[in-house]
């Protein structure tokens, strides 16, 4: 069953005299629990897709259904609380909330869904433990590296039970022992929990794990390949 | 956990928020410490007024506060006054006569207001008599005995047991004059009052005017409590209804027999308001530019809280509680030193003689202050900052909210 169902959107930017057409009738569904990456040069078009899917920005024309949803019919408040129910996130750059610690901002989306006190702390503290990063729990960002921090940012992204969780270049300031562990996690996250990914990388390692890559350019998707077996 | 970001969120950029602190508690320290000054100084003028002057209640009969002629004395002004005394939050009845008349001596001559006092009962309504610096206070023994104020004595040019002449007005109208041995020389912390006042004893004034010396023509009355006037004096217009009804009498608290006292203590706190809220309105904008700093300093952290989930109501109220604990801390650390230094010159008093001793007592005022701050300020205080915090807040909080996520999570830092 397709999770996410994106119908022929298209999105152009106004904010110069020259409208920018960022996306060019794509259409896209993605199926529960798959591992997409997608990939294409800058200026392709991948974030802002990536924005759509999230929820963080509506298309020009087109729709995008969430299961039954159509984002464009939400206001902007509906949409802020759809987000916080179905969607998780993970950033280039990590993003944490420096001022909180490492429990605390795995925790912070599970306070925004009023879940009780007691109960928020076991699900960060098992979270942390499954990204690795248990004993830097009281640790805020700045006492953490990047790798460090961009776990903590996979904990807080799936703490919610999201439907879905959107990944924008997760690696791109990571070294390469980070993101190898750093994939392992969320692939192993995606077999435990059956979580569902999508990737915006210009990354060849995320490629390499992921279960489909859909390929785009000049606001079009240009290939669609399925990997079975990874 | 939105308290717990905003207040740790004061603490990423430790100089600005502690330059902004500083200006706030500095603001607060000097518009306390003003309001401590000036309500100390008015204070001090106000128990003066009461303690040497005119105490807390004065009774008259009408016909003699028109032009002060001594002929309207109060009746049954001894009755009058036992009864007063039977009340409890009176501590004591002075029965005076009072009247306009020259004082002179061979050189020169000024016009005063003589007192005709009996010294046991006017010690007790009256602290004048802390105020001999020269002689003694007056005796019921000695007769034709005076205490005059130092700087009449100086414009008369007398000393101690010189002879000051008292002409005065009789009771027929007839010019009448007697000679006083000085026995004492007072200075209060009111110039004003001591180059105009005369004391004689009451016996000897109402001999040289034609009285029995039980007439009086002016009750004073000391209370317990300056805050209990207003309920002594319904009680007394309610005890005395007839005879107010009559005209024979008129009952008066010091604000209405000092009108321009009482209007002075006004506009003083009105000044202490309006310096505070200037004061506060000036650190408004520089609260204001620190959260506007704040906010754009920390787009992509906004843009992901959004991207997160939180509402447009979270964030603003996240940008407020920083405004209100930045401005609260900024509060609490100027009130807290504000305390001190009223508490010091409460205690100590602000001795302001090697500036000004002179014409502060020429206004009648004393050269040493001692500060007084009531709660009700400091509540207004801290109440104030909460509300321009709160105003303050809304400029960066409605910038704050103009955020696209998407944009904002990608702006650099």
């Amino acid at each position: 069953m397709s999770i996410i169902e994106v119908k022929n959107i298209y999105k152009v930017y106004n904010e110069t005299k020259v409208p920018v057409n960022a996306l060019n009738g794509v259409d896209l569904k993605i199926e529960e629990g798959e591992f997409t990456a997608i990939v294409g040069p800058s200026g392709s078009g991948k974030t802002t897709l990536l924005n759509i899917l999230g929820g963080l920005d509506l298309p020009s024309k087109g729709d995008i259904f969430i299961e039954e949803t159509n984002l464009k019919d939400l206001s902007s408040r509906q949409l802020t609380d759809f987000r916080l129910h179905n969607i998780g996130f993970v950033f280039q750059s990590y993003n944490l909330i420096p001022v909180l610690t490492a429990k605390e901002n795995t925790e912070f989306i599970l306070q925004l869904q009023k879940v009780p006190k007691k109960e928020r702390i076991q699900k960060a503290m098992e979270l942390l433990e499954a990204v690795g990063i248990a004993d830097k729990a009281d640790h805020r960002p700045g006492q953490l590296s990047g790798g460090q921090q961009q776990r903590v940012a996979v904990a807080r992204a799936l703490a919610s039970q999201p439907r879905f969780i959107i990944a924008d270049e997760p690696t791109a300031n990571l070294d390469s022992r980070s993101t190898n562990d750093l994939l392992e996690i969320m692939a192993e996250m995606n077999r435990k929990y059956h979580s569902t990914f999508i990737f915006a990388t210009h990354d060849q390692r995320v490629m390499d794990k992921a279960h489909r890559i859909v390929t785009i350019d000049d606001g079009k998707i240009i290939g669609d390949e399925t990997f079975k077996g990874r | 956990m939105l308290a717990a970001i905003a207040w740790r969120n004061l603490w990423r950029n430790k100089l600005r928020s502690a330059v902004i602190i500083t200006a706030i508690a500095i603001g607060i320290i000097g518009t306390v410490v003003t309001d401590g000054f000036m309500s100390g100084m008015t204070d001090q003028r106000v128990n003066a007024a009461i303690a040497n002057e005119v105490s807390n209640i004065q009774i008259h009969n009408p016909a003699f506060l028109l032009n002060e002629e001594i002929k309207y004395t109060i009746p049954q002004a001894q009755k009058t006054g036992n009864t007063i005394r039977k009340n409890q939050d009176v501590k004591a009845v002075s029965l005076r006569l009072k009247c306009q008349a020259m004082a002179s001596s061979a050189i020169a001559g000024a016009g005063v207001t003589v007192y005709g006092i009996r010294p046991d009962d006017e010690k007790q309504v009256s602290a004048l008599h802390e105020h001999i610096i020269k002689g003694n206070y007056l005796s019921g023994k000695q007769r034709f005995s005076a205490i005059i104020g130092q700087k009449l004595a100086k414009k008369l040019d007398l000393g101690m047991d010189d002879k000051v002449i008292v002409t005065l007005a009789d009771t027929t109208g007839t010019i009448t004059s007697g000679a006083f041995q000085i026995v004492g020389i007072f200075k209060t912390s009111n110039d004003m009052f001591d180059e105009s006042h005369v004391f004689i004893l009451k016996s000897d004034m109402a001999k040289l005017m034609g009285f029995s010396s039980a007439s009086s023509n002016e009750i004073a009355i000391l209370l317990n409590n300056n805050h209990s006037t207003r309920s002594v004096v319904r009680e007394l217009n309610k005890t005395f209804k007839k005879e107010i009804a009559a005209h024979q009498i008129v009952i008066q608290s010091w604000d209405q027999i000092l009108p321009i006292l009482k209007s002075l203590v006004e506009i003083m706190d009105y000044f202490s308001y309006l310096f505070l809220l200037i004061i506060l309105v000036a650190l408004a904008f520089a609260i204001i530019n620190t959260m506007l700093m704040a906010v754009m300093e920390r787009t992509r952290e906004i843009g992901i809280l959004m991207a997160l989930g939180l509402s447009k109501r979270k964030i603003f109220s996240l940008i407020v509680l920083e405004t209100v604990f930045l401005s609260i801390t900024g509060a609490l650390v100027g009130i807290l030193i504000s305390i001190s230094i009223v508490y010091h010159y409460s205690i100590y008093g602000f001795d302001l003689s090697f500036v000004a001793a002179g014409g502060l007592n020429s206004i009648g005022y004393s050269s040493t202050i001692f500060f007084r701050v009531s709660n009700n300020f400091y509540l207004a205080t801290a109440i104030m900052v909460i509300l321009i915090a709160v105003l303050s807040s809304i400029s960066p909080a409605l910038k704050a909210l103009k955020l696209q996520p998407a944009k904002a999570i990608r702006e650099d830092i």
